[in-house]
């Protein structure tokens, strides 16, 4: 007969950026059970709209998040451009759109580096925040910041990129794409990477919508979801298509994340070959009354941000429904049945952010 | 401006559990669950979505001590807000099928999130009545 066990995992854990506690009740070494527990880090930014002028929240709503910032910015903009009627300039729209790629690209390629190190691939590990650095160069190039842009604006943006600028950033994407390509290569065919994520972790096309799956690791179960589809900011020029596979294991997870980086280059060449010219804010003016639920399709999965308004300069209310926080039920489904040696690198293969989802 | 289509429904809270149900029914996937705290009331939507993208609200509207019925039973995920809505706004959600007891997000202050009490202004010398 086995015996039942409790073993904590986290907060502090070398896999872990940031603290979330799991309770693994353990049949010998097979997981039964995982109880998260969040908390640590919870600040309260939500609460800080009614006392913050809603344009200046914006600088807030970016501080979300240090990976998927600018998103988080680009989203809360759009729920009061929503609900103020103002129609941002295309040029604006179109900017945005690169910086999120951007943004989806070195968060994607932060996460492939953290999880070749949690298998012990340093070589893997070194190459992809190597290849993440280019991308922050152009981020810091055009906007000042590595991780907190601060450009985006309600009614538009706060820098235009000129188009000699936009020129040599699709330059330098086109000389680092052999190395990314390159790089996928390894995660798809390394006997290492194979053996270590191949069938750990299943989550079916079912449960992953049943449980509320978002982003990547609903795409990695063959879920055709990504927001970006709806057409926001400028993807409805761009031709998209969300990457699916159809396995629902770590792996999948995996390659979703580095096919999409290659994905997030495409897009951004194309919408530099279509960026229109024209301004690139409207002038606003008035405080918003309404609601507005805004979603975008953020590195990590889909974001809801919900505005209520009263005609004054302070909301109501701002609530944000951040991928990690719908994709922790699935990842309890994922743990139960693992080995718990197993454990580390399931958990990362939801790419949790907890600052995200404590807010 | 790309409008994403989204419907809201004020529904009472004994109505809750039959239309979360019909929703589960025709297939849709729980967004999320969200509290927005009015003065003396709390409005609670419960998001969902098809495949096409096309958002649903319910809404319902509630008290302090007021009990809210969870819908755990119908999308397990759903524990992962109801304890969010318990442990930040102090709401009483029965069913749940992972009850955290209020520990699922600890914070110094309790339940930071809820409405503050009514206060009575007491003139210059005068007696709260």
């Amino acid at each position: 007969m086995s015996n039942r066990i409790v073993v904590p995992f986290g907060p502090q854990h070398p896999v872990l950026p940031e603290p979330i506690h799991l309770d693994l009740v353990l049949e010998d070494e097979r997981v039964v059970e995982a109880v998260p527990t969040i908390g640590y880090v919870h600040r309260g930014l939500e609460k800080l709209v009614e006392k913050r002028d809603y344009k200046d929240y914006v600088l807030i709503a970016e501080r979300i998040c240090g990976i998927c910032s600018f998103t988080h910015s680009v989203t809360y903009c759009n729920a009061i451009e929503h609900i103020m009627g103002i129609e941002v300039p295309a040029r604006a729209q179109f900017i945005r759109t690169i910086w999120m790629e951007y943004s989806r690209m070195h968060s994607h390629l932060l996460w492939l580096g953290l999880t070749a190190d949690a298998m012990g691939f340093e070589n893997l590990f070194m190459n992809a925040w190597r290849l993440r650095e280019e991308i922050l160069d152009d981020m810091e190039a055009t906007t000042g910041g590595r991780v907190i842009q601060g450009s985006s604006k309600v009614g538009g943006i706060r820098l235009d990129i000129p188009d000699e600028k936009l020129g040599e950033m699709v330059d330098h994407l086109k000389k680092i794409r052999p190395l990314l390509e390159e790089s996928n290569r390894i995660f798809t065919h390394d006997q290492t990477v194979r053996h270590r994520m191949r069938g750990l972790g299943v989550l079916t096309k079912e449960e992953a919508w049943e449980l509320g799956a978002v982003g990547p690791v609903a795409r990695g179960s063959g879920c055709d979801m990504d927001v970006r589809s709806s057409g926001y900011s400028a993807y409805g020029e761009l031709g998209f298509k969300p990457i699916t596979l159809p396995h629902g294991d770590c792996l999948d997870r995996c390659l979703v994340r580095s096919e999409e980086v290659l994905a997030s280059i495409d897009l951004v060449e194309r919408a530099v070959a279509k960026m229109p010219d024209g301004p690139i804010e409207e002038k606003v003016k008035g405080n918003p009354n309404g609601e507005y639920f805004a979603f975008s399709e953020q590195p990590r999965g889909e974001c809801m941000h919900y505005v209520r308004a009263n005609g004054t300069k302070n909301l109501v209310r701002h609530r944000v429904r951040t991928p990690t926080l719908t994709n922790i039920p699935p990842l309890v489904k994922m743990l139960a049945g693992i080995e718990l040696a197993d454990v580390p690198v399931v958990v990362l293969t939801i790419d949790p952010c907890i600052g995200c989802a404590e807010r | 401006m790309i409008e994403q289509k989204h419907t809201i429904i004020e529904i009472p809270v004994t109505g809750l559990l039959k239309k979360t149900e019909e929703y589960h029914t025709k297939g849709y996937r729980l967004v999320q669950i969200g509290c927005t705290p009015l003065g003396d009331r709390y409005e609670i939507n419960y998001t969902f979505t098809n495949t096409s993208y096309e958002f649903e609200s319910l809404r319902i509207t509630v008290h302090d001590g007021d009990e809210i019925p969870s819908i755990s039973g119908i999308y397990w995920g759903a524990f992962i807000y109801e304890n969010e809505t318990h442990d930040l706004f102090g709401l009483t959600v029965t069913g749940m099928n992972v009850d955290f007891q209020g520990h699922l997000i600890e914070t110094r202050i309790p339940t930071p999130f809820k409405n503050p009490p009514s206060v009575t202004k007491v003139p210059k010398g005068g007696d709260a009545s």
